[in-house]
């Protein structure tokens, strides 16, 4: 198309295909992305949002399924078009066991269907002895008012990753590596890198990278949907590529706020992303474009997220209905702690070694003490009672004990003498297995951006 | 009596992180918006008093843009930590909906 690539001013396509890996995304969408040649197509894979569970057990957030679909349809997209595909924060958390299990499916699709292409697994996961040595050396630095980072908090992780920038990304391909899967990183990494890596600058480049990693919830009617941005010098314009999705100057607005501290200044490995400054305005009625972005650059640091395990869990659910017990609830549940804490030392368990959780539902389950309107009177209150203990031995003794006495404590004025509570499952103790807390609000200081992602090639050959 | 529930376009909460929730206030349409804005109503410091949190814990930013308001401060208890009740942060909004207006 265009004669003279020198007199034109250079923009770069990207494609994101939708919030997160696994989350789907319509084949017909992929098609018109890949029609208009883009210079790459990628999706973010994972997120914090889902809470510690994930990266703390190496589990993948959404099923092996659903990630091996869309992973197909990206694969055989990128391979019949020569151009690169990139998954940032692998299987959710971007931890080892997670990296690897988007690396297997690729294998598996490249077999499937006959591919040969070069791979590069970018691994986040961060060595403890690493860590310990930054420490010592007073390179890690807590954001915030976080507690400053003790030996002891690292030697207790079970997981910790460093949340890569693009440097990585841009280092595998420059090597050559068509697919490019990430461990653990700032979400905007693969576009951001892809946009520098074909010379643009890293203003429109991060600004890019902030539309994508949601895909098309910088459009509306909401949707998993993907996103089409191109970028220039000093710009970038957003499409999505369902024609019954629509960007306009608000829906891009909208994702600056996206799960952000704030729309306007976003900190990122070497600086600073400022759209503070930042004209939105429609090209058309479904495009919109965004320039006066700036980009601050500062001294280069990783973030660092972490798990630590906490223990073993066991709940059960129980609701009452008597307008009696509901009157005088927070009495009641004092008894029950005090009754199940008699029985439960009577076997031998240490009250330090678990601790029993009860969530009021109906009144202050989802708020917390939070919640304005405590004292509203419900029709029906439902309990969550969880033991966190040591071992889930300990959790389900303790649990079953504290089921026990929720369901045949007395209390003043008592009319139903069977039983205060109703359970609606048998069994009505459910093992939670172990679960874990996130630790880290932490960054390293490091000079090399590549220093804690080591990158590995892989000559993946599918067709024989 | 305007409460924000029947003027605003969205009120919503979500985690910034899994120690930090962070609620938006939204509009769609400008002159409203300019009209809740010159109310000077919506302030750190109503969020800081309708959260229990301190007003220097709040960082707070007006967005025109968006024709928003986001608020960010620490959770109660971080993300899937024991005791969390809401992993997502995704329905700590209800104190704004009744934030009364007076325009």
């Amino acid at each position: 198309m265009a004669a003279n690539h020198a007199t034109q001013e250079k923009t770069v396509r990207m494609m994101s295909a939708s919030g997160i890996l696994g989350y789907g995304f319509p084949e017909s969408s992929l098609e018109a992305a890949l029609a208009r040649k883009p210079h790459m197509i990628g999706v973010d894979g994972g997120s914090s949002d889902p809470g510690p569970h994930y990266l703390g057990s190496g589990k993948t957030l959404n099923s092996r399924m659903a990630m091996k679909r869309d992973l197909s349809l990206l694969l055989r997209g990128a391979i019949r078009n020569g151009i690169p595909m990139m998954v940032g924060t692998c299987g959710g958390a971007g931890g080892e066991p997670h990296l690897q299990a988007c690396a297997d499916i690729i294998r598996e699709v490249a077999r499937e269907h006959g591919l040969n292409f070069k791979m590069a697994l970018i691994h986040a996961e961060q060595g403890k002895d690493f860590l310990l040595e930054q420490l010592e050396a007073g390179k890690v630095r807590a954001l915030g008012n976080a507690p400053a980072l003790r030996p002891e908090d690292i030697e207790g992780a079970e997981r910790i990753v460093g949340m890569m920038g693009p440097e990585p990304y841009r280092a595998a391909l420059a090597a050559g590596a068509q697919v490019i899967l990430g461990g653990r990183g700032t979400d905007p990494a693969p576009w951001v890198a892809l946009a520098m890596h074909h010379g643009l600058p890293a203003a429109p480049a991060w600004y890019a990278g902030k539309m994508l990693e949601c895909a098309c919830n910088a459009a509306i009617p909401k949707k998993h949907d993907c996103l089409l941005v191109t970028v220039g010098e000093d710009f970038i314009e957003a499409e999505p590529l369902n024609p019954e999705l629509r960007c306009t100057p608000m829906s891009v607005a909208v994702q600056a706020l996206h799960e952000n501290a704030s729309p306007v200044i976003r900190y990122e490995p070497g600086g600073i992303v400022d759209s503070s400054d930042c004209q939105i305005e429609a090209v058309t009625d479904r495009v919109v474009r965004v320039s006066g972005m700036a980009w601050k650059p500062a001294p280069y640091s990783i973030k660092l997220e972490g798990a630590r395990r906490v223990g073993f869990s066991a709940m059960t659910m129980a609701a009452t209905r008597d307008p009696g017990l509901m009157g005088q609830i927070d009495s009641f549940l004092e008894f029950v702690r005090g009754s199940t804490a008699t029985k439960v030392s009577a076997l031998g368990i240490a009250p330090a070694d678990y601790q029993l959780v009860l969530r009021v539902y109906g009144r202050d389950g989802v708020m917390g003490s939070w919640e304005p309107s405590r004292d509203a009177q419900p029709v029906e209150l439902a309990l969550i009672a969880e033991v966190v203990a040591k071992t889930q031995d300990v959790a389900n003794a303790a649990l079953s004990l504290a089921r026990v006495t929720l369901l045949h404590s007395d209390f003043p004025g008592r009319m139903c003498r069977e039983g205060n509570m109703a359970f609606p499952f048998s069994p009505s103790d459910i093992e939670r297995g172990a679960i874990y807390e996130f630790m880290l609000q932490h960054v390293v200081e490091i000079d090399d951006p590549l220093c804690m992602f080591p990158i590995e090639y892989e000559d993946v050959q599918g067709a024989e | 009596m305007t409460r924000l529930k029947d003027i605003a376009k969205a009120c919503k909460s979500k985690n910034a992180g899994p120690f930090h929730i962070t609620l938006d206030i939204m509009f769609d349409d400008p002159t409203l918006f300019e009209r809740v804005r010159a109310s000077g109503v919506i302030t750190p410091a109503l969020i800081a008093g309708l959260y229990g949190v301190a007003p220097d814990a709040v960082l707070f930013t007006e967005y025109p843009p968006a024709l928003a308001w986001k608020a960010t401060f620490p959770r109660r208890i971080p993300s899937g930590a024991v005791g969390d009740t809401d992993v997502y942060g995704a329905q700590q909004h209800a104190p704004l909906l009744d934030i009364d207006i007076p325009i």
